[in-house]
């Protein structure tokens, strides 16, 4: 009761709530729900990662026991994780520049006139709103080393394909490309509102300066001003590519020889098909810190970003 | 000038051609290759059009070697129950959080600005977990209940809410209107674009969704289309390329055409969404 005097004082300042509800009691009744399930389908659970993270308990099994730190220990004494990892990490180094760049490109061009802008934008995005999955399995007969569309193209300049997704050094390239063909649609979306927010004024006064050459307006005022723009999409891409797991699992398993194993598709693997859940836990609690770590990371750059400009 | 003008006009045409040649490259070879019989696909040369068209038949045994209609009434199903749990639960509590004043409601903030750096597939094991206690793997509420919370959508909606005035809110008051009047009957029609970019994003997400569906669920009859299409691969008759490319045909249209339905609200909504 003395917590919901004040604020009973201040509504009534105002128009207060209908009678007999306090501000306070509609505020509770009005989050409990969300409250509930925040606790229960989401904090509770990431606790119970980590609990489970500490224990030898497998999936359907009645007993378990607290071994510490030994399924970390096997973890990182694995080299498929670290193998993983890296493949994770490049694979993000791959996606992020084609992507970004690809994105930028596309969207100073669909820009410079308004020349078929609707139907390139439409063309671009599609990508992006379509099912991964099922589109990984189109991509999967487009690099088939015979009959599909890339080593066609490529035997039709006189240039012989490899077998892209069950050669050790191509997959990863090949999901890379997969990946970039998936996202750069949306970076070029980002950028086109972007650049929609350039001033004119700023176009006017480079032009006063004497600069109205295409490249010199891009260098001096179109590039500067998307910074803060260009921070971003780079940030959404790396996480997004860091999630990397749909065209994974539809085309490769990770294979061959692990060439393109990668971390969220590990996790699933140990998780659920060897249904080894320690272990698949303590892969989750290390895949959640970095994921926090990078997004934590990022808001900072962003904040400084938005300060700076 | 004016010769640089046009020949920079056609640079941009040719530029944009191959880009977006690369963007559609897959849908045009998967609406080519679903339209051709066998040999065709397997022969030397290659032509965008068949000669001898074979759609009907490829577009008639995805339908009837697997469940496809199934897998998209699942997904219109799944989507819809998902974005209407996700409303019921975030719009009071955005609208609290951005209109009420009550103990504890910075701290929930605090909650559901921390519940938006975790990833959802690090919750994979316990949700498992949960679902297997309560005997519900393998069932619709599999695909549903955990996504019934989101911190983003409440987060989204509150900063929505935010920006509608107070005098608003205490005209209603004053007509006599409850809060959950208020809620339902003067906030949702006022945040209308909002609740579509939320929605939009959220069917999005699970429609293509294959991390989950693929963890929570095993028989066909309940698969969301992302999952659905898998299973037809791995069946007898995907192991045809021809039925297989109109099956992923089938499971990509609805989204698409959506899209270019309704390109604009999809695009800002969907950019919004993040930006925010």
């Amino acid at each position: 009761m003395s917590t919901a005097a004040p604020h009973l004082v201040r509504a009534e300042k105002s128009a207060r709530p209908g009678a007999g509800q306090s501000e306070a009691r509609v505020g509770w009744l009005a989050v409990s729900p969300a409250a509930v399930l925040l606790i229960g389908l989401l904090f509770g659970p990431a606790a119970a990662v980590v609990l489970f993270s500490l224990t030898d308990w497998q999936l359907g099994g009645a007993s378990f026991h607290f071994i510490g730190l030994a399924n970390f220990q096997a973890l990182f004494g694995d080299p498929i994780f670290w193998k993983a990892l890296g493949n994770t990490l490049l694979y993000v180094v791959l996606v992020v520049p084609g992507t970004v760049g690809l994105g930028l490109g596309v969207a100073l061009l669909i820009e410079a006139s308004p020349g078929l802008r609707g139907f390139y934008r439409a063309a671009h995005f599609l990508p992006v709103m379509s099912t991964m999955s099922a589109m990984a399995i189109v991509w999967g007969t487009m690099l088939h080393p015979t009959i599909g569309l890339v080593n066609r193209a490529l035997g039709a300049i006189g240039i012989t394909g490899v077998n892209w997704l069950r050669d050790e050094h191509t997959a990863l390239l090949a999901l890379a490309v997969i990946g970039i063909w998936q996202g750069f649609g949306f970076a070029m979306v980002l950028f086109v509102s972007g650049l929609k927010a350039v001033p004119q004024h700023l176009y006017d006064a480079a032009a006063i300066d004497g600069a109205d050459g295409l490249f010199d307006r891009l260098r001096l005022v179109t590039l500067p001003m998307l910074g803060p723009v260009t921070m971003f999409v780079v940030i959404l891409t790396a996480s997004r590519a860091f999630e990397v797991f749909d065209a994974v699992r539809v085309l490769t398993q990770g294979g061959p020889n692990y060439a393109s194993e990668v971390l969220l598709h590990r996790l699933y693997t140990e998780s659920f098909d060897f249904l080894r859940t320690g272990y698949g836990a303590a892969l989750t609690v290390v895949y959640l810190a970095i994921v926090v770590a990078l997004t934590l990371t990022q808001a900072k750059l962003l904040e400084r970003r938005v300060h700076y400009t | 000038m004016r010769r640089r003008g046009r020949a920079g006009r056609i640079a941009r045409h040719v530029l944009l051609a191959c880009t977006a040649a690369f963007a559609l490259a897959p849908f045009v070879w998967m609406i080519s290759l679903s339209i051709k019989p066998p040999q065709e696909i397997f022969q030397a040369d290659f032509h965008l059009w068949p000669t001898q068209f074979y759609g009907f038949e490829n577009y008639r045994i995805a339908f009837t070697a697997a469940p496809m209609f199934t897998f998209l009434l699942n997904g219109l199903m799944v989507c819809a129950a998902i974005f209407t749990l996700q409303l019921l639960v975030c719009v009071p509590c955005a609208y609290a959080l951005a209109k009420l004043r009550f103990h504890g409601r910075d701290t929930l903030f605090a909650a559901v600005l921390v519940g938006l750096l975790v990833p959802p597939q690090a919750l994979a094991i316990p949700h498992f977990v949960l679902l297997y206690v309560f005997g519900l793997l393998d069932t619709y509420a599999a695909l549903i209940l955990p996504w019934a919370i989101s911190a983003f959508g409440i987060f989204l909606l509150r900063q929505f809410f935010r920006a509608i005035p107070d005098d608003v809110i205490h005209a209603a008051r004053l007509d006599g209107l409850g809060e959950f009047e208020i809620i339902w009957r003067i906030m949702v029609p006022m945040s209308a674009p909002a609740l579509a970019a939320f929605g939009i994003f959220s069917v999005v997400a699970h429609w293509n969704d294959l991390f989950w569906p693929l963890i929570a669920v095993r028989s066909a009859d309940i698969s969301t289309p992302a999952l659905g299409i898998l299973l037809f691969r791995d069946d007898e008759a995907g192991q045809f390329l021809g039925p297989l490319m109109a099956g992923a045909a089938i499971i990509v249209a609805p989204l698409l055409l959506a899209f270019l339905i309704a390109q604009r609200r999809f695009i800002d909504g969907l950019a919004v969404t993040t930006m925010k």
